[in-house]
């Protein structure tokens, strides 16, 4: 299979970008809910004081 | 819930693809195994248009009507569009290498892809300079929409100059019906993966100034 290589590394760059795009992403979105829960949590514990 | 279903719609579609494309066509051009490479490079680079269309969307959208949402998409679309350009001028290199014997050339249509990544460049680099991000947003929805104008050079850039990279067979009509069938399933697949993507980064836009809001509530 001549030119296979050329080949594989195309796909492989194409899945590589979008996975780690949209890993990227999903844990960005994980870190922020987390952050938004501590700060409700918070903002919360300062009304009720 | 939209989200989850688009992307069990798009995780479906790229299984159709890949088989499409590495089992059912057959190797028609004289190219051998690297045209299947097109079926990439063609969404990849309608993708990178695409995305700048939609920044250009926003960014007057922003303008006009001074509400945030409208930045939220542009800027999400610009990130996945320097992405999505990132990937097509990788990828056009890797099949450059075996058909014209280089990695890159300054050919018109790979100059002015490379333009685009600039012009998605510039968009974050005059956000990131702008005293406050208001200002940044403004400055850069200008840079979105006089950059448009290097997205009817891409598209025209094959028959306008005439360069080493193939015309845009699919509106020649001159392409066979299995590799048209393959493009446009691919085309399909990647636009499903990059609405996912879209509607993801504009939710974490929200979910960043909802952070930003809290904190300024916590002071």
């Amino acid at each position: 299979m001549e030119n296979g290589g050329y080949l594989f590394a195309a796909f492989a760059v194409v899945w590589a970008g979008v996975f780690a795009y949209a890993l990227f992403l999903s844990n960005k979105q994980g870190k922020l809910r987390q952050e938004i829960s501590l700060l409700k949590a918070k903002l919360e514990e300062k009304g009720t004081e | 819930m939209k989200r989850n279903l688009l992307l069990a719609l798009g995780f479906v579609s790229v299984v159709i693809t890949l088989y499409l494309i590495f089992v059912w066509v057959p190797t028609i051009t004289e190219m051998g195994i690297v045209e299947r490479i097109f079926y990439l490079m063609v969404p990849m680079g309608w993708l990178a248009l695409l995305a700048f269309v939609v920044t250009f969307a926003g960014s007057v959208l922003f303008l006009v009507k001074k509400q945030d949402r409208w930045d939220f998409l542009a800027r999400s679309s610009a990130e996945i569009g320097i992405v999505f350009t990132t990937v097509t001028l990788f990828i056009g290199a890797i099949w450059a290498k075996p058909i014209w014997g280089v990695w890159w050339t300054w050919e018109a249509r790979l100059t002015a892809t490379m333009i685009l990544w600039f012009i998605y460049l510039s968009y974050f680099v005059v956000r990131s300079f702008a005293t406050d991000e208001h200002r940044g947003a403004v400055f850069a929805a200008v840079v979105a929409i006089v950059g448009l104008v290097d997205v009817p050079i891409i598209a025209l850039s094959t028959t306008l100059w005439r360069g080493m990279h193939p015309p845009a067979l699919v509106f020649k009509g001159d392409i066979a019906p299995e590799m048209l069938l393959v493009m446009l399933t691919s085309v399909g697949t990647f636009t499903i993966l990059y609405v996912f993507l879209l509607m993801l980064r504009v939710s974490v836009r929200r979910d960043e100034a909802e952070v930003q809001r809290l904190k300024e509530l916590d002071r």
